[in-house]
């Protein structure tokens, strides 16, 4: 081996060993266990069966899977229709009061994860304001259940993605050239259609950016669903949470956690795709 | 025929709500934390009795929150140091070479920044229960350094970027050694980033719910699973009080650091 060689090993290996072993070796080990048999203690027995599999066909799962899909999308739908004009209106500030907008949008997620979602809990309980302010209003009946539903869920969700979408729409807008706006206008399109034909094209990266991030985290929701929704709400998350800690099944969990990563997997694929072509288009330029 | 062209107000509108909407539950939060009651809702009167009690701890609950901060301290600065060391020796591998392992590479760090918790946490959870380790603070530190490297990596791999190799090259050219390229060339250039990375890698040790709901054990909780056992508990009193605190520690860093970051760039500019 080269001194070039031994010293690339000698840098690569520590991070590279670390994650095969803490993280592809794990991942793999999770499929595995999905065909093996359950122990009476709670662990994992011996030999292999696909009981397991058979057993996450039964009625109540398409339903939670139906779900979960819905609520990514919706979470991943909304996030973007906010962040894209949010992330216009700060492209479009001066330079010091735009660092100070990005600032105090960052900055509620610097507050903890569980924090936030705790925040909503105490805001949408039946004894928290909201639904104090929305019965004084006539909005709402006393027995109206803010908390505990696929809404709540939906709602706390798209808070805590917001800002994954915000930031690389962001940077998307910030590269954009406003000016263009202004010839679509010259051109004889109205403000609508510039911004559609014109500025959503233009910040295109930003907005698959904003989709892999927003859904693929969505997708895996465990802490949201578990606090401010209810058993008539539960994602994938929660079920493989359930078989963990409540029914001590871990070969069930494995197989709904597989199940869950190959669903993952799909958009994942498709973005290294996208980024494929994209570079081999900057490539083409280039030379 | 010409009419002045106005700019539509809606983005303008649109992020007044999304203002509101993201800083509304924290100011919420802010303001029961001082409420004199034990349910949230009834305003009972201005109290500080939440803080006293947190502070003094004297109580069971407030016991376990001083340990649970304990050991979210400890575990995000045992995952930072580790992941710092690996991270940064990862970007520098990363940056240097340019061969099939290192493309390999490339995608295995970036792989856990698209792979949601859950999976990360019940994967980890496997592993330690097919070697038998007890779950505890050094399975918590395990996991938490698996999800940090990729970040310290990612960060320190964007500041190389920009940074000019040549400047290596010359000042062994002058003469230096190893060390004194390291202490005088590499770290004040790359010191930030690596200073950086590590600031994310332990903000986002001290956030994470998830994977660490799945390594710990009995007596290992960090702060994060704290407030969910006190919340399913239904004694959310301490939580206001908490939460304001843990804001304001964190509003602070986030304002200084930034600060610290404006500055340094004014200071590049002017050079």
């Amino acid at each position: 081996m080269t001194r070039r060689k031994w010293r690339e090993w000698t840098l690569t290996l520590p991070s590279m060993g670390w994650l095969v072993f803490f993280f592809v070796l794990p991942t793999f080990l999770v499929a595995l266990i999905a065909f093996k048999p359950r122990s009476l203690g709670g662990g994992i027995g011996e030999g292999w069966t696909m009981a397991t599999w058979l057993d996450i066909l039964q009625p109540s799962y398409p339903l939670v899977v139906w779900r979960t899909l819905w609520l990514s999308a919706a979470t991943t739908a909304l996030c973007l229709l906010l962040a894209i004009p949010v992330a216009y209106w700060l492209a479009r500030l001066s330079q010091e009061l735009r660092n100070w907008m990005l600032l105090l949008i960052i900055l509620p997620f610097w507050t903890n994860f569980l924090i936030r979602i705790f925040a909503w809990w105490s805001l949408l309980h039946s004894e928290g304001c909201l639904k104090h302010t929305l019965v004084w209003l006539g909005l709402a009946s006393p027995n109206t259940q803010l908390l505990y539903n696929e809404w709540a869920v939906l709602l706390v969700l798209v808070y805590t993605e917001l800002p994954f979408a915000i930031l690389p729409l962001f940077a998307s807008a910030e590269k954009f050239d406003f000016g263009l706006l202004d010839a679509a206008r010259d051109l004889g399109a109205t403000r609508f259609q510039a911004f559609r034909k014109v500025f959503l094209p233009g910040v295109r990266q930003g907005m698959l950016t904003a989709f892999v991030v927003v859904f693929i985290p969505a997708l895996g929701s465990y802490a949201v669903p578990e606090i401010v929704g209810g058993p008539t709400s539960e994602m994938v998350g929660n079920k493989i949470a359930q078989k963990v800690f409540v029914d001590r099944n871990l070969p069930h969990a494995s197989a709904l956690a597989t199940l869950l990563a190959l669903v993952v997997l799909l958009p994942v694929i498709y973005s290294i795709f996208m980024r494929r072509i994209k570079t081999t288009q900057r490539g083409g330029k280039r030379s | 025929m010409s009419r002045i062209r106005r700019n539509s107000r809606l983005p303008l509108f649109v992020s007044i709500f999304v203002m509101v909407f993201l800083y509304a539950p924290i100011l919420v939060l802010v303001l029961y934390s001082f409420n004199d009651s034990r349910y949230p809702g009834a305003w009972n009167g201005f109290t500080l009795k939440w803080y006293r009690t947190l502070l003094e701890a004297h109580t069971v609950e407030a016991r376990d929150i001083w340990r649970a901060t304990r050991n979210t301290l400890t575990v995000a600065f045992s995952a930072t140091l580790i992941s710092m060391v690996l991270g940064t020796m990862a970007a520098w591998a990363l940056y240097r070479f340019r061969s099939r392992l290192q493309k390999f590479h490339q995608a295995l760090i970036y792989a856990p920044l698209v792979v949601p918790d859950i999976l990360m946490g019940i994967s980890l959870l496997m592993l330690f229960v097919n070697l038998s380790m007890k779950l505890g603070l050094t399975t918590i530190i395990i996991a938490h350094t698996t999800f940090c490297i990729s970040y310290v990596a990612l960060v320190v791999f964007g500041r190389l970027q920009d940074f000019d190799h040549t400047l290596v090259d010359a000042a062994r050219d002058l003469g230096a050694n190893n060390w004194n390229v390291g202490r005088r060339v590499l770290f004040p250039l790359l010191g930030p980033g690596i200073i950086a990375g590590g600031m994310l890698a332990f903000t986002l040790s001290v956030d994470d719910f998830v994977v660490t709901f799945f390594t710990s054990g009995p007596g290992s909780t960090t702060l994060p699973v704290q407030v969910y056992s006190m919340m399913r508990r239904g004694t959310p009193t301490l939580i206001n009080a908490l939460s304001v605190i843990f804001i304001l520690v964190t509003f602070s860093v986030v304002i200084v650091s930034q600060r610290m970051i404006q500055k340094r760039n004014s200071t590049h500019s002017r050079v």
